[in-house]
């Protein structure tokens, strides 16, 4: 079946999904491939889903879209052994007619997204592994080879929507493969709960919802994160960690996630629950400093597989679907005017990612990712400690006079860290978050 | 926290949907000796508890309760002591959730 079309997207999840509607809805043929049984059935995300950027494609999406619940409260806990110190942000504003952020999950919500792709026009080849990228002499990648029966198909140009680990784009040495300290393995479980039960819990009514993110103790000085997300009638738990860092510290995902539902601030809010599913997936967290070449002849890179993922915000979709979504129009423009899909020409798109929100903040935190990983140490375990000891003697009563309490508070930093220490790393995050 | 939990990864598998696809596996492990560091760590590490330590000191790979996360990939593909493919289409994990 050597058939051709304008374009072939390799993938069928956020950034896949985005390009592969946005080429089809101007026109083009496009030829979707995804390897799992339905879009969704491979792809794992904790999962928060921000509207601004799937309106910019599906602008009457809450119609029809299976959404979870909106999301009105945000708590950030840093985790000490047997405590949590918190930040929280909780907004009325939040219950608006067109909320911003959802929790969604992923299988069902990329099931839609697919469904849509196929009204807008493409074809959408589920069970099928792409197994290889095609070039002609000249290097232009002309098409893709899968695993059906004489199943080469070519096109103008291949979209790389293949994921995190996706083996097309790394194997033709378009990019390089992840490297252990630029990706966090993740790990989740589906805690199913009664709605009600969730609403009483977290302290929310119809389908308002929770966000909670956690660092500290739990990645036992690993750089890492948990996470708690309400959804309609289950919780996504999770936690993930650098696989630089887990590789050296001998612990194991499942026991980490273990450890974190034990940890008394998480194990009420799941208590009595049924878990009905345990996922892992990696992260791409390497920052700016890992995004690889954007295009070629005949091909874009898009999504996790071009590691648009923004760590510090934990935003990975939203870079996903923009991404998508200026590849495909200017796929799309490049069509119009009847040019050639050359490196040159495809430029517009990682131009057009330069000027929006997507490398503009990533540029932001491109020190960040460095300057956790190699403090993991300080920045997830011992700090989170002493905060939590400062706490613990700012709210306890026993008799001892507030000025010694803030002295002990005092030393106790210095201790660990020293003067030097303490001002180096407020220094170094400062400018780094600069 | 702090005291280890004993955590049997197969029970958590068992929630899971999968297709496996007999006799074909999509990962391998290419004997050379002694595992180096990343693969022994591997023991560990995999989410889906896939690598076992023989008694012989070797590192095996049993991917049928897979994520296809690529985890091993990351980690033993540079060295060549994991060979790391997808499954056949259809094939492999079914995530009802994700």
């Amino acid at each position: 079946m050597v058939e051709k079309f304008d374009c072939i997207v390799v993938g069928a999840g956020m950034s896949g999904n985005a390009a592969a509607y946005t080429l089809a809805k101007r026109g083009l043929s496009v030829l979707q491939l995804e390897r799992g049984e339905y879009a969704g059935s491979k792809n794992v995300q904790g999962a928060i889903m921000y509207a601004d950027m799937l309106e910019a494609i599906i602008p009457d999406f809450r119609e029809d879209a299976p959404l979870e619940r909106h999301l009105i409260e945000q708590r950030f806990w840093m985790m000490s052994e047997a405590a949590h110190t918190g930040m929280h942000y909780r907004s009325d504003a939040f219950n608006e007619a067109r909320p911003n952020r959802y929790t969604i999950l992923r299988s069902q919500f990329d099931k839609w997204f697919s469904r849509k792709v196929r009204e807008a026009g493409a074809l959408v080849l589920t069970e099928t592994t792409a197994l290889e990228l095609i070039f002609d002499a000249y290097g232009a990648c002309v098409g893709v080879r899968t695993d059906r029966e004489g199943g080469v198909v070519h096109a103008d140009v291949v979209v790389l929507a293949e994921g995190v680990n996706g083996l097309l784009g790394s194997r033709a040495g378009l990019r390089a493969p992840p490297k252990a300290d630029h990706v966090a393995l993740a790990v989740k479980e589906m805690h199913f709960l009664p709605a009600e039960t969730i609403e009483a819990r977290f302290n929310v009514k119809g389908d308002e919802g929770v966000v909670i993110e956690a660092v500290g103790a739990i990645s036992r000085g690993m750089t890492g994160m948990g996470f708690i997300y309400t959804n309609k009638e289950c919780l996504s738990v999770g936690i993930g960690c650098l696989v630089s860092d887990f590789a050296r510290s001998g612990e194991t995902p499942y026991g980490l996630l273990e450890a974190f539902k034990a940890h008394p601030s998480v194990k009420p809010l799941i208590e009595g629950s049924e878990v009905k599913e345990y996922a892992a997936h990696l992260i791409p967290e390497g920052g700016y400093k890992t995004v690889p070449q954007l295009c070629g002849d005949g091909w874009v890179v898009v999504g996790d597989a071009a590691h648009l993922n923004n760590a510090i915000h934990r935003e990975g979709s939203n870079l996903a679907m923009t991404s998508g979504r200026l590849a495909a129009e200017a796929v799309f423009q490049i069509k119009s005017r009847r040019e050639k899909m050359t490196k040159d020409n495809l430029s517009r798109y990682p131009k057009a990612l330069q000027d929006s929100f997507v490398m503009k903040d990533l540029r932001k935190y491109r020190d960040m990712p460095a300057l956790l990983h190699t403090n993991s140490r300080n920045f997830f375990l011992t700090y989170p400690e002493l905060v939590a000891k400062a706490m613990e003697s700012f709210v306890r009563v026993d008799g001892t006079p507030k000025r010694e309490k803030e002295a002990t508070t005092i030393a106790a930093f210095r201790k660990a860290r020293g003067w030097t220490g303490l001002f180096g790393d407020a220094f170094k995050l400062a400018r780094a978050w600069r | 926290m702090g005291k280890p939990v004993e955590v049997r990864v197969e029970e958590k598998l068992y929630q899971n949907r999968y297709v496996v696809d007999g006799g074909r596996s999509h990962i391998r492990v290419v004997a050379r000796g002694e595992p180096s560091a990343n693969l022994m760590a591997m023991t560990t590490l995999c989410p889906a508890g896939c690598y076992t330590l023989t008694e012989a000191g070797q590192v095996e790979v049993a991917p049928d309760g897979c994520f296809e996360c690529g985890t091993c990939r990351v980690l033993c593909e540079p060295a060549g002591e994991v060979e790391w493919n997808y499954p056949r289409g259809g094939y492999g994990v079914l995530f009802k959730f994700g």
